[in-house]
Formats: C-alpha cells, structure tokens, sequence
C-alpha cells in the first residue's frame, strides 16, 4: 500500500537551529522520509533561516553541531531547499551567509508552493 | 475522511496535545477516521504512565489510552526521540507503542490529511 506511493511531502522549518530541539530533529524525518521514496521540499522561514547558516560553532554550548547534515542531503536526493527571502532580509541575511545553494522565493510564492503539497509539516 | 495526527509537544506545558486529543474526538463523533497519532519532540511525554496530575484537572495520558481502547487509534511514540527522553516500554501507558519514524511518514502518505498540532 505504502509502497510504490510517492506524495509530496514540505518541511516548514521556522525555529533557530539551537535553543530548542525542533531542528535537530525535524532533519530526522526529513531523511526518513527521503528513505521513504517520497518528494520532499525543505522551506526555511523566520528564524529558521539561521539553520543555514555558514560557521555555526556550537562547542560552548555543548551541543553538537548538526549543520553539515543539510549539505549531506543532496545524496539523499533532497534537493528542493527553499528559503524565504523576507525572513532572510530581516535578519540582514543574504544566500552567501548560507551553507547550501538554495531557492530564495518570496512569501506569496512560497505559500503557492505550500498550496501544491499533499502533507505539509511544520516544526 | 482519514486523518493522521502529529503531536509535538508535551503535557501540560503546552495546549497542543489537548487540541490534538479535542480534535481526534470531535472527528470520531462526525463518523471520520483516525489512522495513527504519532508523538515526535516532546510529545512523547505524553506517554508515561508515571504521569500524575491533581485530583482536580485533567489525566491528558489516560485520556490518549481510553481513546485508544474505545476506538482502536494507534498511538505510536518516536522512538529516538522517546529514548531521548526516558521513555521506555517499561513505563509506558496502555495504548502506547514505541516505533519509528517510518510509522509518521507512513501516516503521511495512507492518511488523506495529517494534522500537526505544536508550537
């Protein structure tokens, strides 16, 4: 039943990378669900934006620094990485201060594109 | 319609799992079904059986597990994130099962929606 079913499954990441767990964790579905066979996009809103970003250092505050995974998601063909130029401007940001190529859209078209999902989840 | 539930927050602190718990309800009255209700984050917090609130306010765990009896929801708790957490099989409620993450996704692609409820 499950198999061989391919729906189109977004991520909304909107929570800074550390503070709380949401990150860290959300990338777990995101590659189970890769593993899956599934069409996943990643969108990175408000302060998840910051989960890309470049240097992220964590050893002070002793946790462990996941951010090499995102650039690990391209062999796991999660390839749809979609930031949100609004959240990105706001936090005097630009897609040179990010780890991974990404589309930067606008709000209007990203919630187009969140119009077009099968499942949508939010963390 | 067939519904799969996230829940991502824990007990108590936040209103989430009461919503989530409101909205299984109200949508097995209206004759809908509820495939799973998967517990990621926090939310696996919801499935100690150690739990003990106040006389007088709400069991929100023996809420989830009478759910689960009275009308077969699967409950499913992550876990890695359980783990995380320590939640295991030995004090887990009734109605409670320890999986993995395949089983939200799975939810995701058999259900018509999934509803997440969180922050």
């Amino acid at each position: 039943m499950t198999e061989g079913t391919s729906k189109k499954f977004m991520f909304v990441n909107r929570t800074a990378p550390h503070g709380t767990v949401y990150a860290l964790e959300s990338l777990e579905v995101v590659l189970i669900t890769a593993a899956f066979d599934q069409d996943v996009s990643l969108v990175f809103i408000d302060d998840g934006v910051w989960q890309l970003k470049k240097g992220q250092q964590t050893k002070g505050i002793e946790t462990k620094n996941f951010s090499p995974t995102y650039r690990a998601l391209e062999g796991y063909d999660v390839e749809k990485l979609y930031v949100e130029r609004e959240s990105l401007a706001a936090r005097g940001l630009t897609e040179d201060d990010l780890l991974v190529d990404v589309n930067v859209l606008s709000s209007s078209e990203l919630g187009t594109l969140m119009g077009e999902q099968d499942v949508v989840l939010s963390f | 319609m067939k519904f799969g539930i996230l829940v991502n927050e824990g007990p108590y602190q936040h209103q989430a799992s009461d919503s989530a718990y409101l909205f299984c309800k109200a949508a097995l009255a209206k004759g809908h079904e509820v495939h799973r209700v998967f517990f990621y984050h926090d939310g696996v917090n919801n499935s100690t059986r150690l739990t003990e609130p106040p006389q007088d306010d709400r069991n929100i765990v023996a809420r989830w597990s009478k759910l689960a009896a009275d009308h077969g929801v699967d409950l499913v708790v992550c876990v890695a994130a359980a783990l995380r957490r320590g939640i295991k099989d030995e004090n887990l409620a009734p109605g409670f099962r320890i999986s993995g993450l395949g089983q939200l996704v799975e939810t995701g692609i058999q259900s018509d929606r999934l509803v997440v409820f969180g922050d």
